[in-house]
């Protein structure tokens, strides 16, 4: 209960000391020790739900279970490591005149709200309440993603808010609809928005209802997860945001909106003996998957290059947990830790590359491993990581995954194995000559920060190589959670 | 038909004004005419849900109401009226398809979610059922008015009354959210039209027009 | 058929003739007062059609039989009009002769007589307000109908002696249907009567007249006949959506003196509609020709509207 109270109540005390501090010079320090004091926070959390089971606290109102804990200590890890990267990263882009003091007020303040309505959503058990901190958390980014305001930021930002709020609006009409469904069993009041009462009663919950539910719920959540095609806002938002936010976006906010797309499906699964929303899932999961892929092939634009490869990942994330089981499952869980921790160090990579040269253009980039060897290889060796070279962790999952669809959905395997294909074609393609060949990158101002990109990358490898018994253990009943 | 009592029949004449004002929204040319027609919107919205209180003797939904009334026909409004003088907005805005097209689709949308809520409001026990599938017809009009206007400001009064719509559709399926969500979905519709206002500023500030064809450049394949 | 009923049946009509011009009067003094102006006398229009009936009327060289017997037949059609419409008693001898489609093919029937006489004599005027006539009478027609189906939906019938009676002596109930159809039907009977939002009846713009343009031809009697059958008109939808929507004070009975009885009750609701009817079209302005099929297509939608509505939630 504390530490619930603590992980929750650090990020959001620390948007309001930011936001009263203002900019001073140790604002990225305080923002940095907040989110530390938030990753303590989340593991004292942690270890308590691996030692003593899972929580109901606060009237019933926040439920952990393996399942959450671990998107909690991830997001908390996650906003960790970005806090260190935007330190330098944000120093930069004030000294070259794109933010001012005001605007970094905001960028601080709202990164830690916006830890705050995640690790809200995490813990909710209340899907209302769940709905309410997905919307905020729109909100708390849509102002980061204009924070440049120039017009390709505008005009991301107001896509991104249209788009996502017009989705979060099918949830909530999908939460209505779960609740109208729930009420019947459960009586009215607080108690039937609960994801636990919910799921203790999901055999007698109305499966018509459910059903339509569901696909309001998966469109409104899929809009968030940038799942195709309701993927639109999402390379506008990573490449016109600031790159930390780019980071957190990608690593964190697609995972959460995807956590709450499976709490739903889980319901839905007690609730409607048929594969409904399994095939919904892998249906929307497949087809993001090969528009990705298709799609990174033409990208110019470097950070947009790899927001298509976050929906690439999505998809097969949604494909996994669409699949269901406990090895699919296990693995979707695997893919999410994977895929968050090496696409936030190849955010925080790109973002001092862009510095570097200048540009976020593909073509403008060229020779990054002859100025600074550690960023280039940084760069390069996460980029194989996600394309889901062995030994990182991403190819354990997707080896995993692949081999579930050919026992289990054979017809889907030619087309996730092409996908995979042509993403690695397009991406290699591109990213060779960034790293190496003749350069056109200046030295900056101050030391990039590289440590969070070897401590992501290091944990990924991790994960390839050797999953500590303890995380095996914890995934594996998470996956037993869901189903 | 003699077995709905008095209130509901009010209710369900609420509920036709509620989709009545969302066709005049979607035919409505004239920018702040729309404001006060979205603050129409928001009153009836907010005596059918006091009447639905009344009726059912639910007494978290006169918060609701009370809640729906000051915020929708107050404050909103008025955040619109005051940001509509100070950008000087008061265009006329004309839809990308023309209006008689688009109320045919809105008919067509119309029949399609009162036959997407009769399964639905047949296992719904309130007395309020078959007003769900108004709720859902307004839900689906404002999504369509969202699609068709490409002015900033109707875009964003689409987006509230759809807001509306789906408040509707909570009262009228299950007699409201449990008070919790229902503060926070309105805390954040109010975050949301504060962001959105400091957000038109800036683009105004970057265009000089809200006009959203200035916000076509991200495209892919640049 | 009963003599009593055939009296009360007489009577009827006999009140509509009588009235239908007082009607037009009050609209005007009613519009002129709400406009700041001085009002003609309330009795002006029986004087005109008193004084077109004592003048000798002149007919073009060109004009074919049909431009003589149009205004007959216009008239005619609208006193038969009068005594399907339940104005005063909805048990009556005539009204069981014809249900509410009938009456629409009646108004249908005047509206293509007076078009053909329009184009009869051949000028550019008469065709040009038959051509806009005639388009919005095909926009105007189905919205008619569509308020008509409504509200027989809720009685389940299309004998509008039959709707009335339902719906006035139902217990009380609101049909949200009829508040859609309400509107849908104002705005027709606007369009048809040559009101303000589409037609302006107090002027002779060419630019945007449409039922003063396919008269202009007319003189003497004919033209009286053809501004008392306008006024019967009026009166007539009057009538129609007072029954239907506003249905207290109509005597049930054939009973003549129900019919007497219900007289002032009548003349009450037609003096607050013609109220209302000033005073729309004083807040309003006259619309551009083209932006009509919009207008009009809104009616047409409500009404539909209202039959979506009544199905939903009258089950």
């Amino acid at each position: 209960m504390i530490e619930i109270l603590a992980v929750l109540g650090f990020p959001l005390l620390g948007a309001l000391l930011l936001a009263w501090l203002g900019a001073r010079p140790n604002a990225p320090g305080i923002n940095v020790a907040v989110s530390l004091l938030t990753l303590l926070a989340a593991a004292a959390l942690t270890a308590r739900v691996i030692a003593e089971g899972p929580l109901l606290v606060l009237d019933r109102q926040f439920f952990v279970d393996p399942f959450n804990v671990f998107l909690v200590a991830l997001t908390a890890l996650v906003g960790f490591t970005t806090s260190i990267f935007s330190r330098p990263y944000m120093r930069i882009e004030e000294e070259r005149g794109r933010l001012t003091p005001a605007k970094l007020r905001l960028y601080h303040s709202m990164y830690q709200l916006f830890n705050f309505t995640m690790l809200l959503a995490l813990l909710a058990n209340n899907m209302g309440i769940l709905w309410v901190a997905m919307e905020a958390a729109t909100l708390t980014t849509v102002l980061l993603v204009s924070l440049y305001r120039t017009p390709a930021s505008l005009e991301a930002a107001w896509k991104y808010f249209i788009l996502c709020g017009v989705g979060i609006a099918q949830a909530l009409f999908g939460t209505i609809l779960l609740y109208f469904a729930a009420e019947r069993v459960l009586g009215a009041g607080g108690g039937a928005l609960l994801w636990t009462e919910l799921n203790a009663v999901k055999g007698q919950l109305e499966p018509t209802v459910l059903s339509l539910a569901f696909v309001f719920l998966l469109v409104g959540y899929g809009t968030k997860t940038g799942l195709v095609p309701l993927h639109n806002w999402l390379p506008d938002a990573h490449a016109e945001g600031p790159t930390p936010v780019s980071a957190v976006l990608s690593g964190l906010l697609l995972n959460v909106a995807l956590y709450a797309v499976v709490r739903c499906k889980v319901l839905v699964e007690g609730s409607v003996h048929t594969s409904f929303a399994r095939e919904l899932m892998m249906g929307f999961g497949l087809l993001s998957v090969v528009v990705a892929a298709f799609m990174l092939s033409r990208q110019k634009d470097l950070k947009r290059l790899f927001a298509y490869s976050s929906i690439e990942h999505m998809g097969i994330i949604t494909f996994a947990f669409g699949m269901g089981g406990p090895i699919a499952n296990f693995a979707g869980l695997l893919h999410m830790t994977a895929h968050s921790l090496t696409k936030s160090a190849i955010f925080f990579a790109v973002g001092h590359a862009t510095q570097k040269t200048g540009t976020q253009l593909i073509d403008g980039m060229r020779g990054l491993i002859t100025i600074s060897p550690m960023m280039g290889w940084g760069l390069m060796l996460g980029s194989l990581a996600i394309l889901g070279m062995p030994p990182f962790g991403i190819f354990a999952s997707e080896f995993l995954i692949l081999i579930t669809a050919m026992r289990e959905q054979p017809w889907a395997t030619p087309f996730l194995l092409a996908a995979l294909a042509i993403a690695f074609a397009a991406v290699v393609s591109k990213l060779q000559p960034i790293v190496f060949g003749e350069t056109n990158a200046t030295r900056l101002p101050h030391r990039p920060a590289m440590v969070p990109v070897y401590t992501h990358l290091a944990l990924v490898l991790m994960l390839g190589l050797w999953i500590p018994p303890y995380l095996a253990q914890w995934y594996r009943q998470a996956a037993r959670l869901i189903g | 038909m003699t077995a709905i009592p008095f209130y509901a029949q009010i209710i369900n004449l609420l509920a036709a004004l509620l989709l009545l004002l969302s066709f005049a929204m979607l035919a409505q040319r004239r920018v702040l005419s729309l404001v006060n027609l979205f603050a129409m919107q928001g009153l009836s919205l907010a005596l059918s849900t006091a009447i639905v209180a009344y009726g059912t003797a639910q007494p978290h939904l006169y918060w609701s109401a009370g809640l729906t009334f000051v915020l929708k026909v107050f404050l909103l409004p008025w955040l619109l009226h005051r940001l509509i003088r100070q950008l000087d907005v008061r265009w006329d805005v004309e839809g990308l398809i023309n209006i008689p097209t688009t109320m045919l689709i809105g008919i067509v949308l119309v029949v399609f979610s009162f036959n997407l809520a009769v399964p639905i409001s047949e296992l719904a026990s309130t007395v309020t059922r078959s007003t769900l599938g108004i709720a859902m017809a307004c839900v689906m009009l404002s999504f369509l008015m969202m699609i068709t206007r490409r002015k900033a400001i109707p875009q964003v009064i689409g987006f509230l009354s759809m807001e509306n719509g789906l408040f509707f559709a909570a009262t009228s399926a299950t007699y409201g959210m449990p008070l919790v969500v229902e503060l926070g979905i309105a805390l954040d519709v109010l975050v949301g039209m504060l962001i959105l206002g400091v957000f038109f500023f800036q683009i105004r500030e970057q265009f000089d027009s809200l006009d959203l064809k200035h916000l076509e450049k991200l495209k892919e394949g640049e | 058929m009963n003599v009593g009923g055939f009296i009360s049946q007489l009577l009827q009509v006999l009140i509509a003739l009588a009235l239908a011009p007082l009607l037009v009067g009050w609209v005007n003094q009613c519009r002129a007062w709400l406009q700041n102006k001085s009002a003609p006398s309330l009795l002006l229009p029986y004087r005109t059609i008193h004084k077109l009936f004592i003048k000798d009327a002149v007919v073009a060289d060109t004009a074919s039989p049909i431009f003589r017997i149009a205004p007959y037949i216009v008239f005619g059609a609208m006193c038969c009009a009068a005594a399907i419409v339940p104005s005063l008693a909805t048990d009556l001898p005539f009204a069981s002769a014809a249900d509410a489609i009938a009456l629409v093919g009646l108004f249908a029937l005047a509206r293509v007589f007076v078009a053909l006489a329009a184009m009869d004599t051949g000028t550019a005027f008469g065709s040009l307000g038959a051509r806009r006539e005639m388009f919005i009478g095909f926009l105007a027609e189905p919205a008619l109908l569509m308020v008509l189906f409504t509200a027989s939906l809720i009685s389940g019938s299309t004998s509008l002696p039959t709707i009335v009676d339902t719906l006035a002596h139902r217990e009380f109930a609101i049909y949200p249907s009829l508040a859609f159809a309400g509107v849908a039907f104002t705005m027709v009977s606007l369009a048809e009567n040559a009101r303000v939002p589409v037609d302006n009846p107090a002027t002779h713009l060419e630019l945007t007249m449409i039922h003063e343009a396919m008269i202009l031809e007319y003189s003497a009697r004919h033209l009286a006949l053809i501004e008392w059958a306008s006024a019967m008109k009026l009166f007539n939808y009057s009538c129609i959506g007072l029954a239907l929507f506003f249905p207290f004070g109509i005597a049930s009975g054939g009973d003549w003196l129900g019919v007497v009885g219900a007289a002032p009750t009548l003349v009450a609701k037609l003096a607050i509609g013609g109220f209302a009817l000033a005073l729309i079209e004083t807040l309003s302005a006259k619309m551009r020709i083209f932006r009509a099929p919009e207008f009009l297509g809104t009616a047409f939608l409500l009404a539909v509207l209202g039959m979506l509505v009544n199905l939903l939630l009258g089950s």
